[in-house]
């Protein structure tokens, strides 16, 4: 078995308050399933989506992320996998997928 | 803990009324992104964490905190509210302006207060309906344009000329101003009255849809009930039909699904709560000497729902409130449904000869139930030819599956009884 962390990055801005609604009732019932399956190590964090960014050795603090919607980072979970392949698929299930989003899947580093 | 079904959809309308509160009406479509910002976060956060203990008061405090946001953004580039003006300037007193503007009893007629708004007097009563469940109700323009089967383009235009509207209106409507709140009142009941027939009798193919609809009239008009001043004998009616009418809605369709007409329906599978709840409201609604249509249409659904068995209506009674609703707002389908319960009293021969005596029946002629009703009485009178011929003129005009199916099987019924 090895830690997988999940980052999401992307988020679901227009619908209606239906639709919204069940886009939540889809990540609720997705956790749910990672949960059931003996698969979530970690459940994570959410992330607001500003924050500052410091950078080089002049400690320069500007109001980040700046980047496109798309790409800002929104939450992340540790999952736990047999191999890459499977983390993979786990990850499909994910449904920032159907809104334009996607599920950066990363090894954790153990050794 | 697990979500109200409709929950983000309840809590729309209250939370861009107040949002729109301390913007100003012209600023509508910034309040609804800022709800809209709101319910974002609460999909982000809340799969993490949970749903919080109060959902709804985390939603308003979200929308809050957004709202300050953008009135600090903005202030230099725009105006907002003007009753607010320089309120919102400056930095002592943003915060506290806010913070009391969301305060619960700030908050408490922000739905109604959009709901007047909406029925503006400017706006058709169609643009009403859409708007409502644009505002108050938060369904977009494709949920809109499917409830009441009308294309895209038709509603997107119908909403943003009603925003327009709105926005020129300078102000919300002032719930607390006595005399104007009792002038458009008949507006508001109209537009709910329209949204909840639009379910009720629409022809829309999803049953779903339409009960939908039919709630929400219910839920707005409850609401509206909150208020005394709207509590009025002629609003109380009004729910009380929408409650005895609803209250027969999970007996329309079947057990396998099929269409199932009043005569027909399995009367245990009426919701008895609702029939409760209309026979009180329909009791309020005699305070006073007004009878409205309302009223009428009211009496004769509770006459529908206090019958055990279709043979013990009291069809008498049923013409009799046609007969002054005809008088009060003559309509074809008045005069259809006066007709069929003159045939429950009297005969189907006699149901046949008032059919015919409806004037201004070329409206009707495209109305299925028109040709179904003529049907049903010549199989009654043992007719069968005509009967079947009416069937098929039924069958042509059917709106959606449900319906095909139910005038396929009378069809069915009637050439099994040429054979008998």
């Amino acid at each position: 078995m090895s830690e997988f962390t999940y980052l999401f990055r992307g988020r679901k801005t227009t619908g209606s308050p239906e639709e919204m609604q069940k886009h939540f009732e889809e990540w609720v019932a997705w956790f749910k399933e990672l949960g059931a399956a003996g698969r979530l190590k970690d459940p994570g964090h959410p992330l607001q989506s500003t924050g500052k960014v410091v950078s080089g050795s002049q400690k320069v603090v500007k109001d980040g992320p700046y980047a496109e919607a798309k790409d800002v980072v929104g939450g992340y979970i540790i999952v736990e996998a047999d191999d890459i392949g499977q983390a993979v698929e786990l990850s499909k299930g994910c449904p920032i997928l159907e809104v334009g989003g996607s599920v950066e899947v990363r090894p954790v580093q153990v050794r | 803990m697990e979500l109200t079904e409709h929950l983000f959809r309840h809590e729309w309308g209250r939370m861009v009324g107040a949002v729109t509160r301390i913007f100003g009406v012209h600023n509508l479509a910034l309040a609804e992104d800022v709800v809209q910002e709101a319910f974002c976060r609460a999909t982000e956060v809340w799969p993490y964490r949970g749903v919080p203990e109060n959902p709804s008061a985390w939603l308003m405090a979200t929308a809050k905190n957004c709202a300050l946001d953008v009135l600090r953004r903005e202030r230099t580039a725009r105006t907002f509210a003007p009753e607010l003006g320089r309120l919102l300037e400056s930095e002592w007193t943003l915060a506290p302006v806010i913070e009391e503007a969301f305060g619960l009893n700030a908050i408490k007629d922000d739905l109604l207060r959009m709901m007047f708004s909406c029925c503006h007097p400017h706006l058709a009563q169609e643009a009403q309906v859409a708007l409502m469940l644009h505002i108050l109700c938060g369904f977009s323009v494709d949920e809109i344009a499917s409830a009441l089967v009308s294309s895209r383009a038709a509603i997107e235009k119908r909403i943003t000329r009603g925003k327009k509207t709105l926005s020129k209106s300078k102000k919300l409507f002032d719930v607390t101003a006595p005399a104007e709140l009792s002038s458009r009142l008949p507006a508001v009941d109209t537009a709910l009255y329209l949204l909840f027939n639009e379910g009720y009798h629409g022809s829309n193919a999803e049953f779903a849809v339409r009960i939908e609809l039919c709630q929400e009239a219910m839920r707005l008009t409850a609401i509206l009930l909150e208020h005394p001043l709207c509590a009025t004998p002629r609003t109380n009616a009004l729910a009380a039909l929408m409650c005895l009418n609803a209250a027969r809605l999970p007996a329309r369709i079947d057990a396998s699904g099929n269409l199932s007409s009043l005569f027909d329906q399995d009367r245990s599978r009426w919701n008895q709560q609702l029939i409760g709840e209309g026979m009180s409201f329909l009791e309020l609604s005699a305070k006073g000497s007004e009878v409205s249509e309302y009223h009428l249409e009211a009496a004769i659904a509770s006459v529908h729902a206090t019958a055990r068995a279709m043979e013990d209506t009291d069809w008498a009674k049923v013409v009799s409130l046609y007969d002054s609703l005809m008088m009060m707002r003559p309509s074809s389908i008045v005069a259809l449904n006066r007709a069929i319960a003159i045939a429950q009293r009297d005969g189907p021969g006699r149901g046949i000869e008032e059919i015919q005596a409806i004037t201004d029946a070329d409206r009707l002629t495209s109305y299925p139930f028109y040709w179904a009703a003529l049907g049903e009485f010549e199989l009654r009178c043992k007719r069968c030819e005509p009967a079947q011929d009416h069937f098929r003129s039924a069958l042509m005009l059917a709106r959606n599956e449900a319906e095909r199916h139910f005038f396929t099987q009378r069809l069915h019924a009637s050439q099994i009884a040429i054979r008998s």
